[in-house]
């Protein structure tokens, strides 16, 4: 039988958080500020696994850290979302009952559990003024913070957090925003200290649109994205859809049985 | 919420556990009485207990498709409402009617609202014009214990299909049974107690291919001639300026009828009938 031996509950939480913490800033990098016409999220990501997702019609989602641990409380937040919404009314539905919820089910898997979620969430929620906007910081140990319309997670997040600080204005555009959050995330991680150019295709770019009705997240991917890094501004119409690529085009197969075309055969395979 | 929070403050593991993309499976785990189908029933027939909504047609065009729902709910022989709306977008390429017991029906549209924009929100991809109808024809099939009760209710379901096999047909319309049979359907489809009137004037009208201007004006008619042989289908209201809802689905998304548009159309269709009333 093991010896069970004793550790002071601060101990262990130290090495908890101490875990929680290394294992957060071992990944990338993510960035959320607010602009004149809504809020900008920018996620350094190589993958087509997102960081950044829609939650509801003004609330949108970042995370950064372990990956199967974060897209597991996104999908919570978008099922709890759509359930308060349908339960209520759309508009029933607010970021600081999200962040609540977060704070509340980390803090619970970091006291109770032996190993803490290695993650960091910003919950998002966009006003009609940038000064109504909240950002809402959620961290491995449950503890939540308001913060003041722009933060940075994961990585090297305080060195990327000073770069936003001095140069943060929330009447900035589209593509002055995406600037400043462009070379924030370059501003670190270069051989010797250099600063790194990000391209479009490092980045994972989404806003929550201040001007929309209804669904206010918008991904930004292909030309618009290019034009935008190249200080160019997009028109509203085109900064994409919602965020739903559409299906691959069917096949002729018969639609209403489940069959695969294959499993039926067509006059010209009979030998 | 009641739902939802364990005494730790932690959510459920149904709300963080991978599970699946529906909606409506996560809520059969997470609150069972939120859907239409879980209510026990008291025994016996209760199909005079609440509104029922009648004619919806659905007519496929060149560009898409077409809906168009009257506005009566009745409750055995009263009406119950002059302007109650049974077309609504399901997303921003398809639209879905009602007809059938009409509370059960609204709910059920914003059941089937919550799934398809949940399925684009955790998977960030819409669902097939195929897989949606599936999706609806499962949800009928959960109502079918309170339809055999007397609370029926049946929608139609019609979209722009944005990959579909032949081009020239990317406006698709589907209709279902009470027991959740899913059947895709050709050129037009009415649904409700008005829909047998409704489809023997389009039979002599529709032509495959027709404008998405020439299918508003064919629906209204329809309608018209629902409203005509059928009590529980209402006409254009003209004095208090009630008309059908009418809603199409393109490749630029769904749109409603604004209400200068459909009164230009209702009362046009209504001057043609006073000259001619067979249309």
């Amino acid at each position: 039988m093991a010896m069970q031996f004793y550790a002071s509950p601060e101990q262990v939480q130290r090495d908890r958080s101490e875990y929680a913490r290394k294992g957060i800033a071992r990944g990338r990098s993510a960035v959320v500020l607010t602009y004149e016409g809504g809020i900008l999220l920018v996620a350094e990501n190589i993958t087509t696994l997102r960081k950044i997702s829609e939650i509801y019609d003004k609330i949108a989602f970042a995370a950064v850290g372990r990956y199967n641990e974060f897209e597991s409380l996104r999908r919570a937040g978008v099922r709890m979302a759509d359930m308060l919404g349908l339960s209520y009314d759309r508009r029933d539905v607010t970021g600081r009952a999200l962040a609540n919820a977060y704070t509340q089910t980390l803090g619970a898997i970091f006291s109770e559990t032996q190993k803490p979620y290695e993650v960091e969430l910003c919950v998002a929620q966009v006003g009609a003024t940038p000064e109504a906007d909240e950002l809402y910081r959620v961290t491995y140990d449950g503890s939540v913070m308001d913060e003041p319309g722009f933060m940075a997670m994961g990585g090297q997040a305080e060195a990327i957090s000073n770069v936003l600080r001095e140069r943060h204005d929330t009447a900035a555009d589209l593509q002055t925003a995406l600037a400043l959050a462009a070379e924030a995330l370059g501003s670190v991680g270069g051989e010797n200290g250099q600063t790194r150019t990000l391209t479009a295709k490092q980045l994972e770019v989404a806003v929550l649109d201040r001007r929309r009705q209804g669904r206010a997240f918008r991904r930004l991917t292909g030309t618009a994205l290019t034009t935008l890094l190249g200080h160019e501004s997009v028109p509203e119409a085109e900064l994409g859809d919602v965020d739903a690529a559409p299906p691959a085009p069917g096949e002729a197969k018969p639609t209403i049985s489940a069959a695969s075309s294959d499993t039926e055969e067509t006059p010209d395979e009979k030998s | 919420m009641a739902t939802g929070f364990d005494p730790s403050g932690r959510l459920p593991d149904f709300f963080t556990n991978t599970g699946t993309s529906s909606f409506t499976q996560f809520l059969s785990q997470a609150a069972p009485e939120m859907l239409p189908g879980r209510r026990p029933l008291p025994p016996g027939l209760s199909g005079d207990v609440a509104p029922h909504g009648t004619t919806i047609v659905a007519i496929a065009t060149a560009d898409g498709v077409v809906m168009a729902g009257d506005r009566r709910a009745t409750m055995g022989n009263l009406i119950a409402s002059r302007d109650i709306r049974k077309v609504h977008p399901a997303d921003s390429y398809s639209l879905i009617g009602i007809a059938g017991t009409a509370g059960i029906g609204i709910e059920l549209i914003r059941l089937f609202q919550v799934e398809l924009e949940h399925y684009e929100k955790i998977e960030g991809a819409m669902l097939s014009l195929d897989g949606k109808a599936n999706r609806l024809a499962a949800m009928v099939r959960g109502n079918l214990g309170a339809a055999m009760q007397g609370l029926a209710v049946v929608p139609l379901f019609a979209g722009f299909d944005l990959s579909p096999a032949d081009p020239a047909r990317a406006g698709r319309i589907f209709s279902f049974d009470v027991a959740g049979g899913l059947y895709e359907e050709t050129g037009y489809e009415a649904i409700g107690s008005g829909s047998l009137f409704a489809k023997s004037a389009l039979k002599k009208r529709y032509r495959a291919g027709v404008s998405t201007a020439d299918a508003i004006t064919l629906a209204v008619e329809a309608l018209y001639d629902a409203a005509d042989d059928d009590t529980a289908t209402g006409g254009p209201d003209v004095t208090r300026k009630i008309y059908p809802v009418v809603m199409t689905a393109t490749a630029n998304g769904t749109q409603r009828l604004s209400d200068e548009e459909i009164t230009t159309v209702a009362e046009r269709v209504v001057q043609g009938r006073m000259e001619n009333p067979g249309g």
